[in-house]
């Protein structure tokens, strides 16, 4: 009996009074978030220094400074500090979200303006400053065969350079080529530009054209060649890792020679992450603008040759039009800029999916 | 039951099929195998296992593949020495032609008949610009990698990490673009406000007009380096050991306490090398700073007044109208560029190469 009568009184505290920390009550923090924004309205707007983005902007600091305050008197410095940051972290966020989100919002709106198939099937070619039509058909053209012939140039070049840091390299060698390559990483774009200006157009190709050097659409992909390489032999050097050893070792013991380990057992086994590598490095590639510009020189009409005369392509097209003075170019760099970003985003999205589905994924 | 146990029985005693493919029947091959590995090394020392294998051939497929991929990773080695060296042959002609002094001028007027041009206000913009941009983007990059890893429900965290790497993909004429049309407005009006009222400090002052400023600049490259940054420290947070978060809070740490004592000691050399990467893309940003600044000459603190320029814009800008010095000149900025860069990134990377065990969540 004496159970059950104690077990319907209400149970005592199991902790005493002075371990148990006070907490702020669950309406503070919005009371004081509206409490600094009337005290902000009223300082900006009666005294008329500025609109709503300064009532906000002086609102968000006295929210910070009240709640650290109120914190601080009920629940102690160290939880009030653990309040500020975490309100700071969470209002970074949002400081970061609103730009971006403005980026993706115009794009898509202005984007659809000119959304149509005229756009697609259309060059800038015979296009004045007065015509509304006009579209980026030479420089879809000209971004495919220019990153087209780069991969060609890189992928090979990246694979064997990654299986010689992990699979021959060995001493200072390898290491040095292992820096370079992170070094490479970070070559601006207009470098790699400038370097294949100097190298092959003003160089190299006045020999195939009698004297005078030509810009060519081989010549940017040469130049965006430069920018993947890195990219490519660093993924494909971090997959080549992940490969089990005993996969190695059972081909070894079989008898197989390394070479054809390599090419039949390690190269099949990574195989996913080297194609996941070498999309995100076809994407970054395609976005690039300031190595075109210099060595491909743009261009208003459809050119199919890679090897001779200038090409054009879709970011250096969006460069372009939104210098150009006619009031008819904002909306074709807009488009331009849309299917620019649809392109490298399918490229990113589908890599990454790839990299999920892998099996040898960290 | 019709074949199988006939087709069994004919394997199990070694059927004509199987001895019809060999010369020899099989318990001979031994036999035949050691052979010549006595007759190849008539001295007999030492021989073991190992005799049985074949000896390297001089021109086999094994070296020929060897030395392939030894040729591919010499390739990355004579491509950044090509980079130097053809930049510094097509440099030195136009440098030679230069009448002003090349570290000191402050213009850019290598087209003329008398070539006048200087680095110095190119080099001064760079700096300013990226630094700026980077002061900006890495407190609110690290904010929000903080967020995506320790604050956000999980799933969120994963959403929304994944969405921060596809913007890292986004082009930057587009942000360019986005700059020059879009952000320019809200920031001419702040660059007013800014100028009306804290006009007494140097960066705030200047006439107008205002807009195509170093500040909008800055801001289009900490949007930029943005994700890049954030992207890179979200993964170092991710990484580190759950025993040394769940120590800190067993010691009754609040969640900040916990961050400052355990997420951010580990992260610290993965932090220190994504800021370096960030400020290795904003040196090097060419198209998104050609079309936001107001291309001008001059050492200016100034951040709100129309101008600033820097080595890759003034690239980009001055590229179409140069004759043959002109180029020289242009490519002779662009090593200065390629020097700056090379510095920062190694730097940047013997930081992340002392410790090693960073190496691989950092690059």
């Amino acid at each position: 009996m004496t159970t059950t009568v104690t077990s319907h009184r209400p149970r005592p505290a199991t902790t005493p009074d002075t371990l148990r920390t006070k907490r702020l009550p669950r309406y503070a923090a919005p009371a004081i978030a509206l409490a600094a924004l009337l005290v902000a309205a009223a300082v900006v707007l009666g005294a008329g220094i500025g609109n709503w983005v300064l009532v906000v902007v002086l609102g968000a600091l006295l929210y910070l400074i009240g709640l650290y305050l109120a914190a601080k008197a009920v629940e102690g410095a160290r939880s009030a500090r653990n309040r500020t940051w975490s309100a700071l972290i969470h209002s970074a966020f949002v400081l970061a979200v609103l730009p971006l989100a403005s980026v993706v919002w115009t794009l898509l709106s202005k984007g659809v303006e000119r959304l149509d198939g005229d756009f697609f099937l259309t060059s800038m070619n015979n296009i004045g400053a007065r015509d509304a039509n006009g579209g980026a058909y030479h420089a879809i053209i000209g971004t495919l065969e220019q990153v087209g012939i780069a991969t060609l140039i890189t992928v090979p070049l990246g694979i064997l350079c990654a299986v010689y840091i992990v699979e021959y390299g060995r001493g200072k060698f390898a290491f040095a080529i292992r820096f370079f390559v992170d070094v490479m990483t970070g070559i601006p774009s207009i470098v790699s530009g400038l370097f294949v200006l100097a190298f092959w157009v003003l160089i190299v190709s006045p020999w195939f054209n009698d004297g005078r050097p030509s810009f060519s659409g081989f010549a940017a992909a040469l130049a965006l060649s430069v920018l993947m390489l890195p990219t490519v032999v660093r993924s494909t050097e971090e997959m080549l890792r992940l490969v089990p050893a005993p996969l190695r070792e059972g081909a070894y013991a079989l008898g197989v020679p390394k070479w054809k380990t390599i090419l039949r057992v390690v190269l099949p086994t990574a195989l996913p992450g080297i194609v996941t590598g070498v999309m995100l490095a076809i994407a970054r590639a395609a976005g690039e603008t300031a190595p075109v510009l210099l060595v491909a020189g743009g261009g208003a009409a459809i050119n199919f040759n890679p090897f001779e005369n200038n090409q054009s392509s879709l970011s250096l097209f969006v460069y372009q039009q939104a210098g150009d003075a006619s009031r008819f170019s904002p909306a074709r760099a807009w488009t331009a800029a849309l299917t620019l970003v649809a392109l490298v985003l399918i490229l990113t999205i589908a890599a990454k999916l790839l990299a999920r589905r892998n099996r040898l994924g960290r | 039951m019709g074949e199988t146990p006939h087709r069994s029985a004919d394997a199990g005693t070694g059927g004509t099929r199987v001895t019809e493919s060999h010369e020899w029947p099989a318990g001979a091959s031994a036999r035949v195998a050691e052979a010549p590995v006595s007759t190849r090394t008539p001295g007999g020392t030492g021989l073991g296992g190992g005799g049985a294998l074949p000896r390297a051939r001089a021109f086999g497929a094994e070296r020929a593949f060897r030395g392939l991929t030894l040729a591919a990773g010499t390739a990355v080695l004579v491509i950044i020495a090509a980079i130097a060296v053809f930049l510094v042959a097509k440099a030195v002609p136009a440098l030679r032609a230069d009448t002003a002094n090349f570290w000191t001028y402050e213009g850019w007027s290598p087209n003329e008949a008398q070539p006048k041009f200087g680095i110095g206000t190119l080099a001064f913009g760079t700096v300013l610009s990226a630094a700026l941009g980077l002061l900006i983007a890495v407190p609110v990059a690290l904010g929000i990698a903080l967020y995506l890893s320790h604050y956000a429900p999980r799933r969120v965290g994963t959403t929304l990490g994944f969405l921060i790497d596809l913007l890292a993909a986004v082009p930057s004429v587009v942000f360019g673009l986005w700059g020059r049309e879009i952000f320019i407005n809200p920031v001419r009006d702040f660059s007013v406000w800014l100028n009306k009222y804290f006009s007494w400090i140097p960066l705030f002052g200047g006439e107008g007009p205002f807009g195509k400023s170093i500040l909008l600049g800055a801001l289009v490259l900490a949007i930029m380096v943005l994700p890049i940054v954030t992207s890179l420290s979200r993964e170092v947070f991710l990484q580190t050991p759950t025993a040394n978060e769940e120590a800190a809070l067993a010691l009754g740490a609040t969640r900040w306490e916990m961050i400052r004592t355990a997420v951010l000691p580990y992260g610290r050399p993965g932090i220190i090398a994504a800021v370096m990467l960030g400020l290795g893309r904003a040196l090097g940003e060419t198209i998104a700073l050609a079309m936001t600044l107001g291309i001008t000459f001059g050492i200016s603190f100034n951040l709100i007044q129309n101008g600033g320029n820097t080595i890759a814009a003034n690239i980009a800008n001055a590229f179409g109208e140069a004759n043959e010095t002109g180029r020289g000149a242009l490519i002779a900025s662009g090593l200065v560029l390629f020097a700056i860069t090379l510095i920062v990134n190694i730097t940047a990377r013997v930081i992340i190469y002392r410790r090693r065990e960073f190496t691989e969540s950092a690059a």
